[in-house]
């Protein structure tokens, strides 16, 4: 009933034309949209659907992937874009199975080393783009082929981690109370969580303050909707962008170590384009790549829908992998194509008299960049 | 004198033809054999140029020729195709169909290469719809392609890897008798005349920059935005499909997934490097093409030193990181001050000695 309420004083405020932000409209679209797919599943093919546990899974296989969203948000917030977060995610893989293995690590050594290796790449990242003011895609392009690279470097063979206190910690599961299924036998298995995803929902939350309440979050949404304006307002662009891409390698170190609780293995095809889906992710959940617009609670809702549309996929009975990559394709097609026309059709509204190649946000702020 | 070491200095292939001179004379001191060409004779009983140099040559026309169409897309919309590769997955898929599905004549390939032309052209022109009229940023339209496309070449090779072998394709991939040069080398060079005197020759190559540089006063002197971008990607998807087309004629067999893999990072580091700025504006197609071949020739140079192949990458990562902050604006404007400022320094003493005697 309050849900009815929300959506129709939503509907009475936009006839009103009272300001909602393109962040949260955008936003708001996503979280109807998983919710919306998520139930019509659950009445259509109920069977795993209706599974407590299904949904979990949804969190326990891609915790890595929410991190490394939740890094790529922010940087897409400022404008730029950071595609090196798999590539980094893997090497921490690696590294710290070698580690473990072959050097007798303890686990607390591992986690600095995944720490180390996010930050090490994104001090490179953040310094190249901000200080000698190179393109951030060629930058983060370039970080992924050395990580990918270095990988190999370090062990060609994929290695599993077997060392105890690790194994331990790989196995630790977090039941949660009340919630769980019936097995075939009438037995109750209560829903389990791995310890990955508290770290994942926590990076959220961190990610989400940050955002909406410091300094730091304000001055990446001014600098990605106009760094000219933001420079003369007053913000120290360089160092924002800087922080940015730092914070991203710290996520995507740390979705490296999410990984391999995960999995436990060290291979140089881990997280294989992972970069490419927490894009897709993000721009399911309402980020645009031009910057200034993006929540990350967004990105969240874009990732389990973008996991939801595979689990439909194969349930309906198209299990070839190659329906997966093409229904992907499709709901990302869907997605952009609605956020370009809603966009269009809320700017038509606002500044009528302005023809649509005039409009500030797109041609001018490009232009200027161009001019400098 | 001053003048024109500064037009050289501020033309956009300085930096690319330096790189390129750099890893040349590199080669040379490690090995000063390492450019000789030799006349040797292939498996078909003909003289063919073997070396290092023609294998570079050789390998990188895929790439150079994807370059060549990337460059004008990245000049006018300010933004990359990412989707070229898995195009041009889907582009061999339609051409090894139509072979397999007739003999292998002369027509019949130029008839199979039509048919992957158009595809590809379609393709490709779904992602510009996608950018010129729905205004979506390049990359994130062509991610649609790039994530569904081999998947689609996947659905056309019905799940297989299917060969096709004639000496005719073998000689569109390796040799054709009598010539002594690689033929996606003659037909790389085809290209890039071809298409640098289209955009010469017509405005299409001064629109291109105008609407890259500011679409709204493109616009206002009468240009269509929206044409010149499709334009540019209908371009493109020739270009794709005619690499693709290559690729496959050298392999002899379309394996949708790991076709070009990679390529479209690869094209993209090469127009980058070129001198183009993947902010659109200025395009230089030639620039793109020694973008492709220092790509090509950091590998085999990498290659000669016995580093695994898995681990190239990380290497090439480190050059081009060396290549693009050298040509960064930032490190340009501190060597151009330094030049000044011992410039001016000299002039002064030349000052203080005068006025001394």
């Amino acid at each position: 009933m309050k849900k009815d309420r929300d959506l129709l004083t939503g509907k009475t405020e936009k006839k009103r034309r009272e300001p909602i932000s393109n962040t949260t409209l955008l936003m708001t679209i996503t979280v109807c949209t998983f919710f919306g797919m998520y139930l019509l599943s659950m009445m259509i093919w109920k069977g795993g659907f209706l599974n407590p546990q299904q949904f979990l899974d949804l969190f326990n296989n891609n915790a890595y992937l929410l991190i490394i969203a939740c890094g790529l948000t922010m940087v897409m917030i400022s404008g730029g874009i950071d595609i090196s977060g798999g590539g980094i995610t893997a090497l921490v893989t690696m590294v710290c199975v070698v580690y473990l293995e072959d050097h007798g690590g303890t686990v607390l050594g591992s986690i600095l080393i995944s720490l180390g290796i996010g930050l090490a790449f994104g001090l490179m990242h953040g310094i190249l783009v901000s200080c000698f003011e190179i393109q951030p895609f060629i930058v983060t392009l370039a970080g992924m082929f050395l990580a990918r690279g270095m990988i190999t470097i370090v062990s060609i063979a994929p290695r599993t981690a077997t060392q105890e206190s690790f194994l331990r910690l790989k196995q630790a599961r977090i039941t949660l109370p009340g919630i769980g299924y019936y097995g075939k036998t009438g037995n109750f298995i209560p829903a389990q969580i791995e310890p990955g995803v508290i770290i994942a929902i926590s990076i959220v939350v961190i990610v989400a303050v940050i955002l909406k309440w410091t300094r730091f979050g304000r001055n990446l949404y001014a600098i990605g909707g106009n760094s000219h304006s933001a420079l003369t307002l007053g913000i120290n662009v360089k160092r924002t962008k800087f922080f940015a891409y730092l914070a991203a390698g710290l996520l995507s170190g740390i979705s490296g170590y999410v990984y391999l609780l995960h999995t436990g293995a060290g291979d140089a095809a881990n997280a294989a384009q992972a970069e490419m889906q927490a894009i897709a992710s993000n721009i399911i959940g309402g980020t645009l790549l031009t910057g200034g617009v993006g929540n990350v609670i967004g990105t969240l809702f874009g990732m389990l829908s973008l996991k939801t549309i595979t689990n439909i996929v194969i349930a309906s009975g198209l299990t070839k992998p190659y329906y997966q990559s093409i229904t992907t394709g499709l709901m990302l097609c869907f997605f952009i194509l609605l956020q370009s026309l809603i966009l269009a059709v809320r700017e038509k509204g606002r500044v009528r008299l302005l023809p649509e190649w005039m409009r500030p946000g797109k041609t001018g702020k490009t232009g200027k960049t161009e001019s400098h | 004198m001053r003048e024109s070491i500064k037009k050289i200095m501020s033309s956009q292939l300085v930096i690319p033809l330096f790189s390129l001179f750099l890893l040349v004379v590199f080669n040379l001191v490690r090995d000063p054999g390492f450019f000789s060409i030799s006349i040797a004779t292939n498996n078909q009983g003909y003289r063919v140029l073997s070396g290092n140099l023609i294998s570079i040559f050789n390998g990188a026309s895929a790439i150079a020729i994807i370059s060549i169409g990337m460059t004008p897309i990245t000049s006018c919309c300010r933004g990359q195709d990412i989707s070229v590769a898995a195009v041009a997955a889907i582009a061999g898929s339609v051409f090894v169909s139509v072979l397999r599905s007739n003999e292998i004549t002369v027509p019949v390939i130029i008839f199979a290469f039509v048919c992957s032309c158009l595809v590809s052209v379609l393709f490709s022109l779904f992602n510009g719809v996608l950018v010129a009229v729905f205004r979506i940023q390049p990359m994130i339209a062509t991610l649609i392609l790039f994530s569904a496309g081999r998947s689609i070449a996947y659905w056309i090779n019905g799940g297989a890897t299917p060969t096709v072998s004639s000496p005719l394709l073998a000689s569109i991939g390796g040799f054709i008798p009598g010539i002594p040069i690689p033929t996606p080398i003659i037909i790389m060079v085809l290209f890039l005349v071809l298409i640098s005197i289209v955009l010469r020759l017509t405005t299409l190559g001064l629109y291109t920059q105008v609407v890259g540089i500011n679409e709204g006063t493109a616009h206002l002197n009468g240009i269509d935005p929206v044409r010149v971008k499709l334009v540019s990607f209908v371009i493109s998807g020739i270009c794709v499909a005619t690499a693709g087309c290559i690729t496959v004629c050298r392999i002899g067999l379309i394996n949708h997934e790991t076709l070009l893999l990679d390529a479209e990072m690869d094209v993209i580091l090469a127009v980058a490097i070129g001198g183009t700025s993947l902010g659109g504006g200025k395009f230089s197609l030639f620039g793109s093409v020694i973008g492709a071949y220092i790509i090509q020739a950091l590998t085999v140079t990498l290659y000669a030193m016995k580093v695994p192949s898995a681990a190239v990458k990380a290497y090439k990562a480190a050059v081009i990181i060396l290549i693009v902050m050298l040509s960064s604006p930032v490190v340009k404007e501190f060597f151009i001050n330094l030049y000044r400022k011992s410039f001016k320094k000299q002039a002064e003493k030349k000052k203080i000695t005068i006025s001394a005697s």
